[in-house]
């Protein structure tokens, strides 16, 4: 193996101006997906704990977007750098394998840079917003603020440019259709493998690292019930998410698959389609289980059919992503309440599986139900990558963080909430605090 | 006991690349890849269980 110059990438059709327009629209109607999530993040979480977990989500997004700027863009390789290249190369089996970008430092160049690579950092943008709050959900009631934005400056910074520049910057993944002819190379326009999947395994990572909230395992009898405080925050969050979601794979249908714009309604109805699917099944379950259908779990449904639609919306027909919804719909409650039950992790909002297990089978989906050769091998490369190096990295990373800057709150921070502990007020001063049994 | 299943996990990764470097004929390549994938699954089910028998022991 010996290692090569930067490479330059191969680049997509040019943009017409309508296109660009049409794209930009579709990128500044996306933040809506990070804010329904965000709201989710504080519904599902406790009262006491509320202004706390929203100005962590703006605190986080914030930082992520600095270290994205700093470091991360840099390493994704979107911009061309001063050597107009994509990534650093070596050779195995007498093949290229792109693994790490080289791209522009701060930014230079961006003005100058053709129309779709611009397109494509502020997808990025956007993408390493979504990824830093998915783990913040999992964390609510316990995680500091400053352990949250550690998280969200690691990821931002190094984790998931990484996954960014494998998957849509002329990476490996992204080129094994070309170099091993395994379909068309690892498909993930919407992100999720890129965005959820990892943001799925960071909340895992959090969650191991911190552990969970006082009281929830009790050493004696069954854990205990600690439902979000807000349920039209969460629902209204997961209609707030639908409308980002549409813009979302639709723009990244244009910027990683370039579809042409005649595809972008069936996008659209796939997304919607995966996600009613996903509702109606998680409904159903939870009615049978519990006699009455489950809000919460219903919302977990739902978020979960929009983080599939990410990998399959602009690739399977409409009635293949009603399936595929419709599958993630019937294993999202069954696995939020295995991971609570079963193996003791306290995942308030739902994120490992609603954003990790959805993304994951939403990877799998797309290699399931295309026609391409190689296509579902692809597929579970992919999957391996992001699982079997992804987890183990951030697990470590999160590790030697907390060694340096603890994650959680002391254990009178926690019994106060974390709205009193960091903030100094709460984001209901007239409401009583009543004690918490679970304390004594 | 997490910590050895964090380690397997990228065992089974590498695995996955190796079917694509040594393998050229479909099957073979599947076959290797679909084990790679489940020696990073038998990983995490490995820190998983030693995530719980910790909790355990603090308990």
């Amino acid at each position: 193996m010996n290692t090569l110059p930067p490479m330059v990438p191969a680049t997509g059709p040019a943009m017409s101006d309508a296109v660009f327009a049409l794209t930009l629209a579709l990128l500044l109607v996306c933040p809506l997906a990070p804010a329904g999530v965000a709201l989710i993040n504080a519904g599902l979480g406790r009262s006491r704990s509320t202004a706390q977990a929203l100005l962590g989500n703006l605190a986080l997004v914030a930082v992520a977007a600095v270290a994205f700027l700093f470091v991360g863009a840099a390493i994704a390789g979107t911009l061309p750098g001063a050597h107009a290249g994509a990534g650093f190369t070596f050779f195995a089996g007498g093949k290229p394998w792109n693994w790490l970008g080289a791209g522009s430092f701060l930014l230079r160049g961006l003005e100058s840079a053709n129309p779709t690579t611009q397109l494509q950092l502020l997808f990025e943008f956007l993408a390493v917003a979504m990824v830093v709050l998915i783990p913040w959900g999992s964390g609510a009631d316990r995680l500091r603020l400053a352990g949250g934005c550690l998280t969200a400056a690691v990821l931002a910074g190094f984790v998931f440019p990484l996954a960014a520049h494998w998957v849509w910057n002329g990476g490996w993944l992204g080129q094994l259709g070309a170099n091993f002819s395994l379909g068309a190379g690892f498909l993930d326009a919407g992100g999720a493998g890129t965005v959820h999947l990892l943001g799925g395994l960071s909340a895992l990572a959090v969650v191991w690292v911190a552990g969970p909230r006082r009281g929830k395992f009790p050493k004696e009898g069954l854990s205990t019930a600690m439902p979000g405080h807000n349920a039209v925050y969460v629902l209204f969050g997961c209609l707030l998410a639908l409308v980002g979601w549409l813009a979302w794979n639709a723009a990244g249908a244009i910027l990683w698959l370039h579809a042409p714009l005649a595809e972008l309604p069936q996008t659209a109805i796939n997304t919607l389609l995966a996600a009613s699917g996903a509702l109606m099944t998680t409904f159903s379950v939870t009615r049978f289980r519990f006699g009455k259908p489950d809000a919460s779990l219903c919302a977990n449904g739902w978020m979960a059919g929009l983080v599939t639609s990410c990998a399959c919306a602009a690739r399977v027909s409409p009635i293949a992503a009603l399936f595929i919804g419709g599958v993630a719909g019937v294993f999202t409650p069954l696995l939020v309440e295995l991971l609570e039950l079963a193996l003791s992790v306290d995942d308030p909002s739902g994120a490992i599986t609603v954003h990790g297990a959805a993304g994951l089978w939403g990877l799998v989906a797309v290699g399931i139900f295309s026609a391409a050769q190689g296509q579902l091998i692809a597929q579970l490369v992919g999957i391996a990558a992001l699982l079997g190096l992804m987890l183990p990295l951030v697990y470590l990373l999160f590790t030697l963080l907390n060694r340096a800057v603890p994650f959680r709150a002391d254990a009178d921070g926690e019994r106060i909430g974390m709205d009193l502990h960091e903030l100094g007020g709460g984001a209901y001063p007239e409401f009583v605090i009543h004690r918490d049994e679970s304390y004594r | 006991m997490k910590f050895a299943g964090l380690l397997v996990m990228p065992a089974g990764f590498f695995l996955t690349v190796a079917a694509l470097v040594l393998f050229s004929d479909t099957e073979r390549r599947a076959a290797f890849v679909f084990c790679g994938l489940a020696v990073v699954c038998l990983g995490l089910v490995v820190a998983v269980r030693g995530h719980m028998t910790e909790r355990g022991a603090r308990a």
